[in-house]
């Protein structure tokens, strides 16, 4: 097989270099574009048209097989996301404990709807598909920090201690 | 490694154990996390040192009992402490060799007295990332044997002599799984732990990986010797970050032993296992998908056959098992398929583990043996649903499975019992409802998660979730009529005959297994307009009323 030169860095930001690491570590293998999406959205929170680009380039993966992995899974965001992120667990469990009112609650708060952030840019509201922690249900997830047994005034506190930021 | 250094190094821990009087082990599963019990094991350290005490403080895995969290273990006393605060450091640490703090005991007897730990019997009582920890617990004994002593028929003898059965829900016998694959013809063969915990409500694999994830690797060791794969997967979800990182060190420890790698034990035996991470999709706990998925490309299901054990991973022979199931392997090894095959019921052996949740007083994991009945489960393990409310419903293999009435509480927990009245065995979810939960908005929540999980391949299953859907939302909210019921039953049947994977061919089953038992709610529903729990939000009464 001919040696394939990778595209140059984006930028000289030094999380690229970070993304490339993974991607060598992988031997530039075509497998490695989940594990590489990874990497990029750990590094700068989400994926953006040119990462997912120079991902596809740097692996030779068709631009589509890379936006349609980028989209298919949940896991991965295409949109940047605000200073603080509020995760409500919508596992079964937490169903049970009714988690559905603290969504509600989140949005009237904040004025916006889940999967969305707000217009300020500070605070994200997303919902996850069971943590795992469901003995402690409901959960939430303030800045990925796991709190169990919430409460609306709780969660409407955490809130507002971002808020006042 | 060999037997001999096993010995030694379980001698050296057994040692550096017995020059402590007391230890004292702190549950840091996520669910003790999340109560912050990592500032609690340094503060109870602190208190020792402080107070002089011959004590060793330990980090274990998950100890089950989440309700109660932080958990606190004090051996070998056995004094299980619950609610555990950093404040209380100090007064643990004084009551070491005298009367155990009586506010703190925890003396729930009859939650773990029911219990058989196999699959958890390290779970609480070793530190997840010391290896040695875990080989001081007959650790790898089971690998060892079966790379010196036995051939790798042999071990699929034992295996299929046990009569486990796939843990991950479906319940194909492993034994028979693991001979197909040995069969296969090819040079590469690939051995894949499946753990996309996907049902929302499940939580078993997650801490199995993080309270002992050498034993799911020595498994898979087992495994990979008696099919002859040389390259192994743990595919994980990647919202369990904690799972991740024990595997890793798990992984690197497992390395430094010489227990994986080439020349494993002395032998011509070599394999190495590697972590993929998931990225949130319920489908890719079906296996082409998850196959798909490490390929990275997007997970969606392939008809089958061929089957992944003559084609799965980069078209080689693949074996793929759920993590519970890996984690029976090294007790049968280690005390033969006959032993495991004498616990049980008559086609399902062996324990199961259920993650207990949802409406009930001891929320979290619990180990009991095949053919024990629901009830025990839920009255006595689970101490019965709280607030004096009254039980309604519970649910078993989350949104593939059903909801299984109270009058039907005496059936024994196995396989074919519970596909026979409409549920499946799944994972081990097992969620409570009281009569606040409302049926029909139950099988709307779970339509829900099957319409936005299906992955879109098959017609049936895309285009048939999401119009169950309408209806289950027409029906919850008052505006639908019995036509809307009966063709919602026609849809199920469609779905459920002609969708290509698991996921679409169970995703009728909430509404199934909820109109069989609980029909009466339907009609209250669609007839009088109102909802007997009071749960969904009738747009009909509101219009009327304002």
């Amino acid at each position: 097989m001919p040696a394939i030169t990778p595209p140059p860095l984006p930028s000289d930001d030094k999380r690229w270099k970070i993304v490339n690491g993974t991607m060598r570590k992988n031997g530039f293998a075509r497998h490695a574009l989940i594990e590489t999406l990874h990497t990029v959205q750990s590094s700068f929170g989400y994926l953006d048209d040119n990462a997912i680009r120079f991902v596809a380039r740097s692996l030779r993966v068709p631009l589509s097989q890379a936006y349609g992995v980028a989209t298919f899974y949940h896991y991965f965001s295409l949109k940047p996301p605000g200073r603080h992120t509020m995760t409500i667990c919508t596992g079964t469990a937490c169903y049970i404990k009714g988690n559905d009112k603290l969504v509600a609650q989140a949005e009237k708060r904040l004025g916006i709807a889940q999967g969305q952030t707000t217009k300020d840019g500070l605070i994200s509201l997303t919902t996850a598909r069971c943590v795992g922690a469901c003995g402690r249900a409901p959960v939430v997830l303030c800045d990925g920090e796991l709190n169990g047994q919430m409460t609306g005034d709780q969660m409407v506190a955490q809130l507002e201690r971002w808020s006042a930021e | 490694m060999n037997s001999e250094e096993l010995e030694q190094i379980a001698e050296s821990v057994h040692r550096e154990n017995a020059k402590f009087d007391h230890e004292i082990n702190v549950c840091m599963g996520t669910g003790c996390l999340s109560q912050h019990s990592d500032k609690l094991k340094d503060a109870l350290s602190q208190a020792v040192a402080g107070q002089g005490k011959s004590c060793f403080v330990r980090r274990t895995g998950c100890m089950g009992l989440c309700a109660a969290g932080p958990l606190v273990l004090v051996d070998p006393e056995e004094t299980l402490y619950q609610h555990v605060k950093a404040e209380n450091a100090a007064t643990i640490a004084a009551s070491l060799g005298g009367e155990p703090v009586k506010d703190l005991k925890c003396s729930l007897r009859e939650h773990f007295d029911q219990q058989v730990h196999i699959v958890l019997e390290n779970s609480g009582h070793i530190d997840p990332e010391k290896i040695d920890d875990y080989i001081a617990r007959d650790g790898y004994k089971a690998l060892v044997k079966a790379l010196t002593e036995m051939t790798p028929a042999e071990v699929i003898q034992q295996i299929t002599e046990s009569g486990l059965r796939g843990r991950g829900g479906g319940g194909y016998p492993t034994g028979l799984k693991w001979s197909t694959v040995a069969k296969a013809v090819g040079d590469l063969k690939y051995v894949i732990c499946n753990g996309d915990e996907g049902d929302p409500g499940a939580f078993m694999d997650r801490s199995v990986l993080e309270s002992d994830p050498q034993r799911v690797l020595e498994g898979m060791i087992v495994a990979a010797y008696a099919v002859g794969a040389s390259k192994g997967y743990v595919y994980v979800r990647a919202e369990y970050p904690l799972a991740v990182s024990r595997l890793t060190t798990g992984l690197r420890e497992a390395r430094r032993r010489g227990l994986l790698g080439n020349g494993i034990c002395n032998t011509s035996f070599n394999f190495d296992v590697e972590i993929r991470l998931g990225a949130g999709a319920f489908v890719c706990g079906e296996e082409t998908a998850l196959i798909a998925s490490i390929e990275g490309k997007r997970g969606t299901p392939k008809p089958r056959p061929p089957y992944p054990a003559s084609s799965g991973l980069w078209g080689r022979p693949t074996l793929i098992n759920n993590v519970e199931t890996f984690a029976n392997i090294a007790p049968i090894i280690r005390k033969g398929g006959k032993w495991f095959a004498s616990i049980g019921s008559e086609r399902s052996k062996g324990t199961k583990v259920f993650a207990l949740t949802g409406k009930i007083a001891n929320t979290g994991l619990v180990e009991v043996p095949m053919g024990i009945k629901l009830r025990e489960i839920i009255e006595v393990i689970g101490g019965g649903v709280p607030g004096g409310h009254k039980f309604k419903a519970v649910q078993t293999g989350g949104p593939s499975g059903g909801c299984i009435p109270e009058h039907l509480l005496d059936i024994g927990v196995s396989y074919d019992a519970l596909l026979k009245i409409g549920s499946i065995m799944g994972s081990g979810g097992m969620i409570v409802m009281d009569d606040t939960s409302c049926m029909v908005n139950v099988a709307l929540y779970f339509m829900e998660f099957c319409m936005t999980e299906s992955c879109g391949k098959c017609i049936p299953c895309r285009a048939g979730t999401a119009q169950m859907h309408t209806l289950l939302t027409r029906i919850s909210n008052g505006t639908g009529t019995m036509d809307d019921l009966d063709l919602l039953e026609q849809l199920c049947s469609t779905v459920k005959e002609a969708s290509l994977c698991g996921l679409g061919q169970t995703a009728p089953n909430p509404v199934l297994s909820t109109l069989k038992y609980f029909r009466h709610e339907y009609i209250e529903h669609i007839v009088h307009k109102r909802c007997p729990a009071g749960a969904c939000a009738m747009k009909f009464a509101e219009e009327v009323t304002a």
